[in-house]
């Protein structure tokens, strides 16, 4: 064995949410079958750049460590995605670490994404259950459905199909792939039905479908393969129908 | 309250439908029509004045083309013209093919509008406002000169891509293609036709040419 490998990591970095960006490299002490949060770990031991310069420790959140639930997501040599499930060995010697680009930058790689929920309340992207007595068990879904629906319940709101999106951003307000997504979801949902319209005269007001450009990026960027693009697609098929009843009004 | 529930459909939504709709028809109905049209110039000057003249006698014809031509093509340009501003174009990070189909959209949309409107003034425009003959002639003599020829095949690209690119986004966009087993079939169906038109269009151009 000859001299210990290392891995460079460049990381953006900013101090606070109106702080100016910049760039720092770290040289990260290589072990196999690591992942990107364990050379932030590794950073937070002992956060010193790559030629030794004393500095503040890299921020960053992180939770599940096994890809469920989000928190992590990051744009890794360019590419959205989570950093946990994030191996070092295919991503190269340097390795480009970014935050989110489509949220608000908090610190370092920590983003505000809490237009996420604020996008899921304006959608209604729940069941209605609460009332003032038992109105006794729902209907049954048939295992075909059930099977549909699990894939589509995946979603945890990571983000990245907004930050791929070349629609998301200030000029459109658009809510993205993983809304419309969730409201799929709970149309198909036997008393999730109820509220079919509601959700759907949402996705027709601003920052809603018509705002999809159909670069269908936002299904190869899914990390739990949703079929995004099958869903968009299936609530504009919800939305026409929807128009023929109101021409008929 | 948060949870009170009202209609707040936006006009960016009709819009936007009608932006879409506007694509097939007229301006895509229309664009087939003008294919086959043009398509006479193959069987010689006298089939193609001839379809000129048929043409241009349809009873109410200037109402015809301001309600189902020049009207549908500003509409679906200017309003093009504003979708494409909210989108930032991202092929740098995502270079997908269907990343491509949705930038190459918005620039073959952009060269379609300078097209169009270069080839409507001379072939409409300075008849309504000079009173110029445009017929066989007239057209042989633009595509002799192998600039205007290559401007010609340069748009026309533009249009068969964007009009095939279209059909396709309208297909998913109006929720008849839902799958990807159908968006797929819906793609060679596209691909096919906007081949198909654009084959049939630079037929008729090089035939002006050589004539």
């Amino acid at each position: 064995m000859g001299e210990k490998k290392t891995v460079r990591l460049k990381v953006k970095r900013q101090e606070g949410p109106k702080a100016k960006p910049y760039w720092e490299a770290f040289d990260i002490p290589y072990r196999p079958y690591m992942n990107v949060i364990i050379c932030l770990k590794e950073i937070q031991k002992n956060p010193r750049t790559f030629d030794g310069r004393k500095t503040s420790p890299v921020a960053w959140e992180s939770s599940c460590l096994e890809e469920v639930c989000g928190i992590c997501t990051m744009v890794i040599n360019g590419k959205a995605r989570q950093a946990c499930s994030a191996l070092v060995d295919p991503l190269g010697e340097e390795i480009t670490i970014e935050p989110m680009r489509k949220f608000p930058v908090v610190r370092d790689l920590v983003v505000d994404r809490a237009v996420l929920f604020e996008n899921l309340k304006k959608v209604r992207a729940w069941v209605s259950i609460d009332g003032t007595h038992a109105i006794g068990p729902g209907p049954r879904v048939n295992p075909e459905q059930q099977q549909k629906d699990y894939v589509l319940s995946t979603c945890f709101s990571c983000g990245c199909c907004l930050d791929v999106c070349p629609q998301v951003g200030e000029g459109t307000g658009f809510m993205g792939a993983m809304t419309i997504s969730q409201v799929r979801l709970f149309n198909d949902h036997p008393l999730g039905k109820m509220n079919a319209g509601e959700r759907l005269e949402a996705l027709m007001g601003p920052g809603g479908i018509e705002d999809c450009g159909n670069s269908q990026n936002c299904v190869k960027a899914c990390p739990k393969n949703i079929p995004l693009v099958t869903s968009i697609a299936e609530v504009n098929r919800q939305i026409t129908k929807k128009i023929f009843g109101f021409l008929g009004k | 309250m948060d949870s009170s529930y009202e209609i707040k459909i936006s006009p960016h939504f009709w819009l936007r439908r009608l932006h879409s709709l506007s694509g097939i028809f007229p301006i895509g109905a229309f664009l087939v029509e003008h294919m086959l049209s043009n398509a006479l110039i193959v069987k010689g000057p006298e089939a193609y004045n001839n379809q000129i003249e048929f043409l241009s006698g349809l009873p109410y014809v200037l109402w015809l083309e301001i309600f189902f031509i020049y009207l549908p093509i500003l509409y679906h340009a200017f309003y093009g013209f504003y979708v494409a501003f909210t989108g930032r174009n991202n092929l740098a990070w995502y270079p997908y093919r269907a990343n491509w189909l949705y930038s190459l959209q918005r620039w073959t949309g952009l060269i379609a509008f300078v097209y169009i409107f270069y080839h409507a003034y001379h072939t409409r425009g300075v008849n309504l406002l000079y009173g110029t003959e445009v017929d066989f002639a007239r057209m042989a003599q633009f595509m002799k000169d192998p600039r205007i020829l290559a401007f010609y095949i340069t748009g026309l690209a533009a249009v068969m891509f964007h009009f095939a690119n279209g059909i396709w986004g309208f297909l998913v966009s109006w929720g008849i293609t839902i799958g990807p087993r159908s968006q797929k079939a819906a793609g060679a169906v596209c691909a096919l036709v906007g081949l198909s038109l654009f084959v049939i269009g630079v037929n008729s151009l090089l035939h002006l040419a050589r004539a």
